[in-house]
Order: structure tokens, then sequence, then C-alpha cells
């Protein structure tokens, strides 16, 4: 399946920011950083399965609000410890002000 | 505030490879869901952003004090005058560093990461925990607070060892283990139970760091015995028993007394209100429930964090005083019954505890006085 997904409006997501999204029983998280450009990932930390959306980001990483493990959000390298696994991104567009993600 | 017993149940296993620990997993207390108070997304970002200049004005209050104090305990090294440099000396490198170690551990004091992990090292090798080893155990101190069998970090068990509890207040025992683990890590040994929380890939750093600081407290001692002089020990390695007593007094507030096997802080951790220096020693881990509710709040921000949401937790303690005349007493009972714990109450403002999850594996409360 490669259908692009609607995923919230551009504005819904402040600057240096991130945001749940649900779809079809799977959660992502939808970035929006400092330079004004979108990204998602996984929804859940690689560590323990905590919703990233509730973290903070901090120019490219987010941090898991659980442990404070911290991942590079535009290419999902983990960051340092407690986090040892990558998370998986997605390719992202912005369409008539609309934050679309590519789910594999 | 409550006080509850239980009905008999088999006495606690702590270890994390043993029958609890595996209840623990049977049951979801392992890795659960814990509750925290609803604070909107706007004012949670601004509780959690970071900044530098607290942490870098503490630093370098922290480490100026240090010169200090330990110049002063060398200038008057061989009289008295020197008990009170090293009293202070001791605290900074004894007590101060644990609460170092941990908000840089978390990542949380600076914004800028080489600095977390700088301050995160010195503190780790004066507190005598292994930077690898405690990062880790630390972690699974926040998954499963003060769940029997999962947390490493639990520091009165039950039934209270009180001896233990008295001679940790001069670093004795810890010290005594901080330094076999070194000697057993060096010697290249993970043991069973640090194999449960640090990963395999990590091990071999937690070895490295250890065959380092093995090598410095040999030089440290082949330096005292060649000046015939305690001072080079008075500097490096024993602060960490003569000045511990700060950090156990507030450590052991942190938990001591109150619910296992709970997943809602506000019943396992206590905030206390305390005196400013304790708070700058201490860096406001005071405010301990706010920072297992919310461990991605920097320590600076707490105090506003605990305004913000104190209509939903238990009343703070108003001091340290307060908390030990509430926790002796509860821990001299657990040792005839340790299923007897503290209760929190909380106030009519805030939302009920899920006594569900919380009395699973806890027998219904027999008894409240």
């Amino acid at each position: 399946m490669n259908d692009w997904v609607e995923a919230c409006a551009a504005g819904d997501i402040d600057e240096e920011d991130v945001m749940r999204f649900d779809h079809a029983g799977r959660t992502f998280a939808i970035y929006r950083s400092p330079d004004d450009e979108y990204f998602a990932t996984d929804g859940l930390c690689t560590h323990e399965k905590v919703h990233l959306a509730d973290g903070l980001v901090m120019d490219d990483i987010i941090e898991c609000p659980k442990h404070n493990g911290r991942f590079n959000y535009k290419t999902g390298d983990a960051r340092g410890a407690p986090v040892c696994v990558n998370l998986k991104t997605y390719p992202v567009k912005v369409d008539a002000g609309k934050v679309l993600i590519q789910i594999g | 505030m409550t006080a509850i017993t239980s009905s008999a149940a088999p006495p606690r296993d702590y270890s994390l490879t043993g029958r609890d620990a595996r209840l623990a997993v049977e049951t979801g207390l392992a890795a659960a869901e814990w509750y925290h108070t609803e604070i909107p997304r706007k004012q949670m970002k601004e509780l959690m952003q970071r900044s530098d200049q607290p942490a870098i004005r503490d630093t370098i209050i922290w480490l100026a004090a240090l010169v200090v104090s330990g110049a002063g305990g060398i200038w008057f090294w061989g009289s008295w005058w020197c008990v009170p440099f090293f009293f202070v000396y001791g605290t900074l490198y004894g007590s101060s560093t644990d609460s170092r170690w941990h908000e840089c551990g978390h990542g949380t004091a600076f914004r800028t990461q080489w600095m977390n992990d700088a301050v995160y090292q010195l503190a780790c090798f004066m507190i005598m925990r292994n930077p690898v080893t405690w990062r880790w155990s630390h972690t699974r101190h926040h998954t499963d607070t003060i769940i029997v069998g999962r947390d490493p970090e639990i520091a009165v068990m039950r039934p209270p060892d009180l001896l233990r509890v008295v001679l940790n207040f001069f670093g004795i025992l810890d010290a005594w283990h901080a330094m076999t683990d070194m000697v057993r890590n060096a010697a290249g040994i993970i043991s069973p139970a640090e194999k449960t929380f640090i990963p395999e890939p990590e091990q071999p750093k937690a070895i490295r760091v250890a065959r380092i600081w093995l090598v410095i407290y040999i030089a440290s001692i082949a330096l005292a015995l060649s000046l015939h002089s305690w001072l080079p020990l008075m500097l490096i390695g024993l602060p960490r028993l003569y000045g511990a007593w700060h950090h156990v007094m507030t450590g052991l507030l942190q938990h001591g007394g109150l619910a296992d096997n709970v997943v809602d802080h506000r019943l396992n951790s206590r905030t206390v209100y305390m005196n400013s220096v304790s708070r700058f020693i201490y860096w406001n881990m005071n405010y301990h429930v706010e920072h297992h509710m919310f461990p991605m709040v920097p320590y600076h921000a707490l105090p506003k964090l605990h305004e913000m949401i104190k209509h939903d937790l238990p009343a703070p303690t108003p001091s340290i005083l307060a908390g030990y005349r509430e926790m002796i007493p509860a821990f001299l009972r657990q040792l005839r019954n340790e299923d007897y714990f503290l209760k929190r109450a909380l106030p009519p403002t805030a939302k009920p505890y899920r006594e569900e999850l919380h009395n699973d594996n806890n027998p219904v409360p027999a008894a409240a006085e």
C-alpha cells in the first residue's frame, strides 16, 4: 500500500512541535521543524512504546517523554540511551494546506 | 495521610530475577501505564523547554565551592580548622553529585547535550555510580517505580534494614558495594541482575569505565601511601563517605514508607518543601512526585510544575523534619508487618486513585488508622 493519507492541516502543528496521528490501527508522529518542514515517524518510542507526541521537539530531535530517549525525527536515528533502535520514518508532503504521509 | 496494613502475604522478593519479578510481568505491573495529571500541551511545552543558563550558573557555583572548600581543607590540613572546609567539600562531593548525576542522566539539566554528558560523567565518578549501569538502572526505576522485583533503585526494602540505612548516611555500604562492583566490572564481569537492565551492546562500556576508575583510585591510594598522608583520599574517594549524609537524608524521603506495587506516583512518591540550600544541593528533586510524573521537565521548572498540578497531588510534606516524623514510625511498623505503608490522601480537587489497579497485588487493606 503506497497511498498518501491526510494526517492533519498544516496549521494544526506549531513550529518545532509534534502531533499524534492514528490511522488504521497504527499510530504515527507528525513533526513540524523550526524550518517549517514536515516529517513523520512511527508514533511510539522503540524503547518502551510511549507516544512520542507527548515529548519535546528541539531542533531536529524528538525526546521521549518517559525516559528522555532521543531520536532524529528527520532520519529516525536513535541518538542515545535508552533508545537503541531507530524509528521508522515516512515520506511527507504538504498539499493545499494538508499534511499527507505515505504509509508503506 | 492514612496508614494501611494488609493481610499476610509471602515476604517480598526484591531480586530482579526472582519470584516477584516474574509476578510483576505476569500481572501487568511491569512497564504499566501510569497515572499523570492532564496538562494542556502548550503549557507542557513551556515547562519542558531546555535552557543552559540555570545549570551553567549552578555548575559554576558548585565547582567554585568545591575548589574553594577543597583548597581550604588542604590549607588547614593538620588542624581542626580543616573540618568545616571538608564538611562543605564532602557534602558537595558526596551529596550534590547525586542530583547532578540524576538530572544530567535525564538530559534535562542543560539544553546542550555535551554539557549534560560532561557533568554526568564527573558526578558519576564522585558518587561512585557506573555511568552506564546507573543510566540503565534509572531507566528501569522510572518504568517500574517501586515495583518489587523490577525496580533496582528501591532504597529501603521491606522489612527495612535500618542498620543499612544508618550506615549509608556515612556511605559505608554504598561505597563498599560500589567498589566491589567496580572491581568486578573491571574484571569483565556483568552480574545477572545487571544483565536484566543493561542491553548487551552497552555492557562493554560499563566495563571500560570501571577499568578507568580503578586506575584513578589505585593512583590516589598510591599517592597517599607515598606521601604518608590521608589527604589525597580526603579529596578523592573518602568524600563519598563523609559527605553522603545529605543525599541519603533527602533520598530516603523520595519513596520511604509509601506504597509499593502501585502505578500512581501520587501513592509511592513524596514531595517535600525544603530550604534553599538543600534545594541547591538536591537540584529541586524534593518535587519528587512531579519529577516522576513528568521526567522531561528540567529541575529549574519543577517549582512551576508543582504550582500547576498541586490540586491533583497529595499535600506536600512541609519539611524534611516532618518527612522523617512520618517515615521513621512507618519503618519501625514495617519491621513487624512489612505490608504496612503510609497511604497518601488526595485533596478533593484531585482525580481519584485507581484502586482496582493498586489492590491487584496488594491484598485488600485489612485495617486503617
